[in-house]
């Protein structure tokens, strides 16, 4: 596999403009994500603007490895992107990524958010924070207490089964065994006021409608809501709720990741990782914080007000890599305790 | 053309196959090219075999010990109560409009079809969006109550499985009315005369001669209810009701054993073909039942005053829950959200990539059941008709599944050519069906073509063989007959099945979205794009374009419902992916 260095730019801009004047198809990027595509477009946008390579994009859900796999070599995918560590791990792990080797990149993404040789990097986090309703006397919170019998009835969340909360249940077992993670689940069954569905904006609509007291959901959809970006009924459900940034009791604040990789065939792998480096770079790191409200991956990007007025946030140090490996486990105890029925 | 024996001289062939005796090859054209087509649609289930036998350790001990037990009984639990409130919904009103007049009676006829157009994830958003404590309607009874919080008081959450049974029947009810209204309106008009006349009471003519007759059309149309049902994942998982469906997806994206899923997904098409099977047999009664020789419409009875009204609020509600009460919704959040951001200028280019990938696949649809129908009628034995068979057998596939199945085929017949082209032309094709949106139409083609299939058999069974025997005789030959004396005959049945399958294809979301070229969104893929970030109020213009355009086909379809009300019951049984011609059904009149 070809790996290029980055040191010596000017080689490099040289080698873009050859390729460039070889074929103007150079110029463009394939992008396959799993990231919605009103959350990047505006990203994607700036980076085609800065640097004029047009970005191709397909928005997929389920399937995406599996289609990266089955066009096999004559796959256009330059890069690889999803909204969870899990499934991207997954795609490493499938042998769907290529090693990258950029100062820049490495530079920018903090050595535990990102895979061994370049195979991934994140690029953008968001804390699993609890909602609560407004007026209830509570600051603090771990997600060790998610099964305390006091929230009987009163707890939302969407579906067990989900990558976050999947995530979420696998760091808990890397504390503290499968075991004790059992009962805990059984415990925030117990609790449910609703059934485990929906999304995490529902969460904080059904607190509203008093139909639970607490949930868990993303930390960004607070900004979206409380912003009036998603509409102004939205601000409603963003203000019924303050957010707490829960922690583990030995540990920090839960996040997930949105990243990407360059695919192992990428037909325009120079774009591939010129996407990368751009999405880290401090412009793209600030559009993620203000359009997505989300937590820039860079060391002192700055972080939207609306986020960092819920708080400190101090990431749990367990590395994402374990926690992707008890991700089959969680989903089976999620089975197992019966969560979402 | 009116061939006044085609009803007593197809009925005694019993499936409408011509007789073979007429200059036909020995080496079958029509053979081959329908086994082409049953091959195409059968590709992906083999590959998902093939994926399935890749083994998965563990995996059936932990479904049977955690999943199995809840799952299936939800999953029952669901399908029970789809099945009894479509059953319910769907024969009351099309006995109310088929056997009585009110006022109002003559819409609410095509109004009842209209929730056809809504796809059910659609309707289960807008209603608990409705239905929430925060929503308009409680928030309108806490006003009227008096009562301040909804912390006080509050309706039962929709997000259960009573909500979704709720949710499921009151969208999937005009497939038994379709076919149940059909059978009142053709079937036993003869007996409930005689009924009637014997002095029998409305009750006692329904319950005693009304319904026994028009048992199979309900199971029929039941059966159709319930195969939507099971495929369908996005309304139940999201009201929180977690069927079989729901765990092939845990399999497969949370615990990425793609084996393990497809397991699950083919244990599920067991179940799915005996549903089919009792279908059949439904139909195998119906045959039974079907043996009055000169059927007339039913004289429908007036119902006055305050009856009349009750009559037409019983056949209102429906059309208000499945339809207006969510296209209102979709409407309002339409309104609200042109006002607060405007519309994407990528809708236009939507719409149109949605109507071409849908026409383009109907077309093909339509060909292809053209051709695997007309092999069984002019082929001899089983062989074609166990074509037929496998042709349909798309349906039974949940969309996802069969999307993931596709992949293989598709990458493979592309890896096929690319090398050939290659070799040959010294020109690489590269992904042409996945680049060029080929690979969608293929899907829809191949989970569609049981609908356009089973609306030509329906069609083909009602033409004499006669007829075929005479277009022969006079030396045209098997094409020429097709294209110049059946396609003409069959243009309603035709019709039916298009349109249908063009909503279908509208509506279908899993193997657009994995299957589609790069850049390319359809309105359902915006859809699904905005409603899985959680931002369902931007969606709903899409949503709103996806009702309106699959109502123009509805639309059309009442139309054609109107001019032969059996034609598209009959189509629209034809679904069920088994199509058992019921030749006796049409009377002669309604040949031509």
């Amino acid at each position: 596999m070809p790996r290029m260095s980055r040191k010596r730019p000017g080689v490099l801009v040289a080698a873009a403009l050859f390729a460039a004047a070889l074929s103007a198809q150079a110029q463009e990027v394939n992008l396959y994500t799993t990231r919605e595509p009103g959350l990047i477009q505006p990203l994607l946008d700036a980076f085609t603007a800065e640097t004029g390579i047009k970005v191709n994009s397909i928005f997929v859900r389920d399937g995406l490895a599996e289609r990266v796999m089955a066009e096999g070599t004559r796959s256009p995918a330059d890069v690889l992107m999803t909204v969870d560590f899990g499934n991207l791990i997954d795609l490493v792990e499938k042998g769907l990524t290529q090693p990258v080797e950029s100062a820049v990149l490495n530079e920018a993404v903090p050595e535990h958010l990102r895979g061994k040789d370049g195979q991934w990097y994140a690029l953008s986090m968001r804390a699993r924070v609890v909602y609560a309703a407004k007026d209830l006397p509570i600051d603090s919170f771990t997600y060790e207490q998610l099964d305390d019998p006091e929230w009987r009835n009163r707890l939302c969340l969407r579906s067990g089964q989900h990558p976050y909360n999947t995530a979420m249940i696998a760091a808990h077992i890397v504390y503290h065994g499968e075991e004790a993670t059992l009962e805990w689940l059984e415990g925030m069954k117990q609790n449910l006021g609703r059934a485990a569905t929906g999304g995490d904006r529902d969460v904080a609509r059904d607190i509203m409608g008093g139909i639970c007291d607490i949930g868990v959901g993303n930390s960004y959809y607070v900004g979206l809501m409380r912003s009036g970006r998603g509409g102004p009924e939205q601000v409603k459900w963003g203000e019924a709720i303050k957010v707490i940034l829960p922690t583990f009791e030995n540990g920090g604040t839960h996040v997930n990741i949105s990243g990407a990789a360059v695919a192992r065939y990428s037909p325009n792998r120079d774009e591939a990782v010129r996407l990368l480096e751009y999405l880290v770079s401090d412009d793209a790191q600030k559009l993620y914080a203000e359009a997505n409200f989300e937590y820039p991956v860079k060391r002192g990007a700055e972080i939207d007000p609306i986020i960092a007025a819920l708080g400190d946030l101090e990431v749990d140090p367990t590395p994402l890599v374990d926690i992707a490996r008890q991700r089959d486990a969680a989903s089976r105890l999620v089975d197992r305790v019966r969560f979402d029925r | 053309m009116r061939p006044a024996d085609s009803s007593i001289e197809s009925a005694s062939i019993g499936s409408g196959a011509a007789p073979a005796a007429f200059g036909r090859p020995r080496w079958n054209p029509w053979l081959i090219a329908a086994g082409v087509v049953a091959l195409a649609v059968a590709a992906p289930i083999v590959a998902l075999v093939a994926t399935a036998s890749a083994g998965s350790e563990e995996l059936w001990s932990h479904l049977i010990a955690s999943v199995l037990p809840t799952a299936v009984r939800d999953t029952l639990v669901l399908l029970a109560g789809v099945g009894v409130l479509t059953a319910l919904i769907g024969t009351g009103t099309a006995w109310l409009v088929a056997a009585h007049d009110f006022p109002g009676r003559r819409v609410v006829d095509w109004a009842l079809l209209l929730p056809l157009a809504v796809p059910t994830y659609i309707i289960a958003y807008a209603y608990l969006d409705v239905l929430h404590p925060v929503g308009p309607l409680q928030t309108a009874l806490r006003a009227m109550l008096g009562i301040d919080s909804p912390r006080d008081f509050r309706l039962p959450d929709i997000r259960s499985m009573t909500g979704c049974i709720l949710v499921l029947g009151f969208v999937l009810y005009p497939y038994v009315y379709l076919t149940t209204r059909a059978m009142f309106l053709m079937q036993s008009a003869n007996l409930i005369d005689a009924a009637r006349t014997l002095g029998a009471g409305r009750a006692r003519v329904f319950l005693r001669v009304a319904l026994p007759l028009a048992r199979p059309a309900v199971a029929i149309g039941v059966s159709l209810a319930l195969l939507e049902t099971l495929n369908d994942i996005g309304a139940a998982e999201f009201l929180g009701v977690r069927t079989l469906t729901v765990s092939v997806y845990t399999t497969w994206i949370t615990r990425s054993d793609l084996p393990g899923a497809a397991q699950i997904a083919l244990a599920m098409l067991i179940v799915v073909l005996c549903v089919v099977l009792v279908e059949r047999w439904a139909r195998r009664q119906r045959r039974f039942a079907n043996d009055a020789q000169h059927p007339r419409p039913l004289a429908r009875q007036r119902l006055r005053g305050g009856r009349g009204l009750l009559a037409l609020a019983a056949c209102a509600v429906p059309v208000f829950v499945g339809f207006v009460v969510p296209t209102w919704y979709l409407l309002d959040q339409t309104i609200a959200r042109v006002r607060f951001a405007g519309v994407s200028a990528a809708i236009p280019r939507e719409v149109l990539n949605t109507v071409t990938l849908s026409a383009v696949a109907t077309v093909l649809a339509v060909v292809c059941a053209l051709v695997v129908v007309y092999a069984a009628r002019v082929g001899r034995g089983q062989a074609p008709r166990l074509l037929v068979r496998t042709a349909s057998l798309g349906y039974a596939v949940p969309g996802t599944v069969l999307a993931i199945g596709l992949l293989p085929v598709i990458t493979g017949i592309e890896a096929f050519v690319d090398s050939a082209a290659s070799r040959l032309l010294g020109a690489s094709t590269g992904l042409f069906l996945l680049g060029s949106g080929a690979a969608v139409v293929y899907a829809y083609v191949a989970r569609f073509l049981t609908i356009s299939a089973g609306s030509l058999e329906a069609g083909f069974s009602r033409v004499s063989p006669s007829i075929d025997a005479a277009a022969r005789t006079l030396g045209a030959g098997a094409v020429r007959t097709l294209i110049r004396v059946h396609v003409p005959m069959l243009k309603p049945a035709i019709a039916t099945g298009a349109l249908l399958v063009f909503v279908d294809c509208m509506k279908e979301l899993p193997a657009t979205l994995l299957l589609r070229p790069l850049g390319f969104e359809t309105l359902a893929t915006h859809l699904y794009g905005e409603a899985v970030r959680g931002t369902y109020e931007e969606a709903a213009i899409a949503a709103l374009l996806i009702v309106a355009v699959g109502l123009v086909p509805v639309l059309i379809l009442t139309r054609v419902g109107a001019r032969g009300p059996a034609e598209a019951g009959m189509t629209i049984s034809a679904r069920a992916a088994v199509p058992e011609q019921g030749a006796a059904a049409a009377p002669p009149d309604q040949t031509a």
